[in-house]
């Protein structure tokens, strides 16, 4: 084996932190823009058409662009936010790309899901718009947002390991570079093992924290 | 109290206009039951949705409690809103809280104060007779239940009119009855103004004082339940009656009729109120000499009225016959004679 334990344990680390921190802003960009896919549709609390098109129509974009490409064409964009295109902290800007629209596509689905009674219940009581949304809709639709969360963060650990290819660290980086590059099968099962683990944990996890919240 | 003036709805879908509501005008009056009947896309929902501006009508007013609903801006309606109170077909509480957060809803959005939420919550369900459930889930309990729920939140910010909608539709009979003397205690405890739309003929007669027979978004027939069971005008309104209190003579007596012949003639009586319990038929067989057979009856009580009818046969000759009839029509009762297949 070419890489000794410390390096698979820094790779993991990488990969860690670069799914948590896009996580992180893939979810203020895209649950603010997965509320308004909802609520601006035809006949919602706040609709309005041209928001909705225009904000639909930019995550269609977004997510008809295969993501290595993706990282690709936005370098410009993450040398401007970052200062580099390499390394770890350089692979979050296009992961947040990839995973924010996503996520936005995943939360307006679970907020649909909603029973249109419990929004007509609402506005009789005399809720606001606001008050709709966080008092209603997204305590009703909590189960399964954490359920879409699940996909999205194990979404984020497969792209993770891509945004490697163009290194970006961690341990598709790992893989890339000493399992395929130098035909080291061990290292390459090792990673494809802890990235198994991962992906097993974090939909369990996921399941679990959803079921608790559903009581069933 | 509620007031519709020349109100109308029209939906536009696929290119196509739709009249939900076609010029309605309507009061109700404080503290009174209401209600209005229909079949389904008679436009009773969009009607009663009018009230808590749920649907905004397309011309006509709406006025609540003395306000235009159509000249207030959208904060004062949400102010309107809290007077309203609503009891939905299929419950619509949040399956994620508690029954006590689903109470508590209406008084946390009016911002009052925990202590008094807590105060109140409890005051509510021990009205409607699930103190003991505060903690549950909806998916807890039953259908009665739910609804029970239902109004304990729709009761939560005092309001002074309640909105039914067919909200006993999705209840079985039993639970049905007892979810309506539920309503008929709050608008006598509380003299709370109570609308109800329904399909169901059944939940007019047990509750409601006034009743509306709406159809294709029109009222077409109007007055106290009394009236409209006891001489419903339109079709519809007859149709609905006798989905309750059959008036319709059965076939086997309707052969009877049809083959009636010599010194018989078949006649319907129609009781209202005290004469129901005058012994009348009794008084007119031992004044003129003539015998009857009851054939059908049918007794049954409106607001506390007795109200009935009954097909009864007389035999006798002709000009006995006529005497005995021109002496019942003189007490409160109606009596035509009945020929084959009319009723």
């Amino acid at each position: 084996m070419l890489v000794n334990q410390e390096k698979i344990i820094e790779a993991l680390i990488e990969t860690i932190q670069m799914v948590a921190f896009s996580l992180l802003f893939s979810a203020v960009i895209g649950l603010p823009l997965g509320i308004l896919l909802v609520v601006t549709r035809k006949g919602h609390l706040l609709e309005n058409l041209a928001v909705f098109n225009v904000i639909n129509s930019i995550i269609n974009i977004f997510r008809s662009v295969p993501f290595i490409i993706l990282m690709v064409a936005i370098i410009p964009i993450t040398r401007l936010i970052v200062g580099t295109s390499i390394g770890t902290a350089a692979a979050v800007v296009p992961l947040v790309f990839y995973a924010g629209p996503y996520i936005a596509r995943l939360i307006e689905n679970s907020l649909l899901e909603v029973d249109p009674g419990v929004i007509e219940a609402a506005e009789a009581m005399g809720a606001t718009p606001g008050q709709i949304i966080f008092k209603f809709l997204i305590p009703e639709a909590l189960s399964s947002l954490v359920l879409g969360f699940t996909i999205a963060t194990i979404g984020l650990v497969g792209a993770s390991a891509m945004a490697g290819a163009v290194g970006g660290g961690g341990l598709g980086d790992l893989a890339i570079t000493y399992g395929y590059q130098r035909f080291d099968t061990t290292v390459m099962l090792i990673t494809v093992a802890i990235l198994v683990v991962m992906v097993q944990g974090l939909q369990s996890f996921g399941n679990i924290l959803s079921k608790k919240i559903r009581r069933r | 109290m509620i007031e519709f003036q020349n109100l109308k709805k029209v939906y536009e879908s696929g290119g196509q206009q739709v009249a939900a509501l076609n010029g309605i005008d309507l009061k109700i009056n404080k503290g009174e039951i209401f209600g209005v009947i229909g079949f389904s896309g008679a436009g009773k929902s969009s009607l009663i949705r009018c009230v808590n501006w749920l649907e905004k009508p397309t011309s006509g007013k709406v006025i609540v409690g003395g306000h235009d609903l159509t000249a207030l801006s959208v904060k004062e309606i949400r102010e309107v809103k809290r007077n309203i109170g609503m009891v939905f077909q299929h419950f619509n509480l949040l399956n994620s809280k508690t029954v006590f957060a689903n109470v508590a809803m209406p008084l946390l959005l009016a911002k009052v104060p925990k202590e008094e939420i807590k105060k109140r919550v409890h005051e509510l369900l021990d009205f409607v007779g699930l103190a003991d459930k505060a903690n549950n889930y909806p998916d807890q309990l039953s259908g009665g239940q739910k609804q029970r729920i239902g109004i304990a939140r729709a009761l939560a910010t005092q309001p002074s009119i309640l909105l039914c909608d067919e909200a006993t539709s999705a209840l079985d009979p039993q639970t049905t009855s007892s979810i309506l003397q539920l309503l008929k205690k709050i608008n006598k405890e509380y003299n709370i103004t109570i609308l109800i739309i329904t399909h169901e003929m059944g939940v007019i007669r047990e509750i409601c004082d006034r009743v509306a027979v709406i159809e294709a978004g029109k009222i077409i027939e109007e007055g106290t339940v009394f009236d409209v069971f006891s001489s419903p005008k339109t079709q519809t309104a007859k149709n609905f009656v006798s989905t309750v209190m059959n008036d319709q003579i059965p076939e086997s007596i309707n052969e009877v009729i049809e083959n009636q012949k010599g010194l018989q003639k078949i006649f319907k009586i129609n009781f209202v109120g005290r004469s129901a319990g005058q012994p009348l038929l009794s008084q007119v067989a031992k004044k003129f000499d003539i015998d009857f057979n009851v054939l059908f009856g049918n007794i049954t009580e409106l607001q506390g009225t007795p109200f009935g009818n009954l097909i009864v046969e007389f035999q006798g000759t002709d000009s006995e016959i006529s005497r005995a009839i021109q002496y019942i029509s003189r007490e409160k009762v109606s009596i035509k004679e009945v020929t084959s297949r009319a009723s």
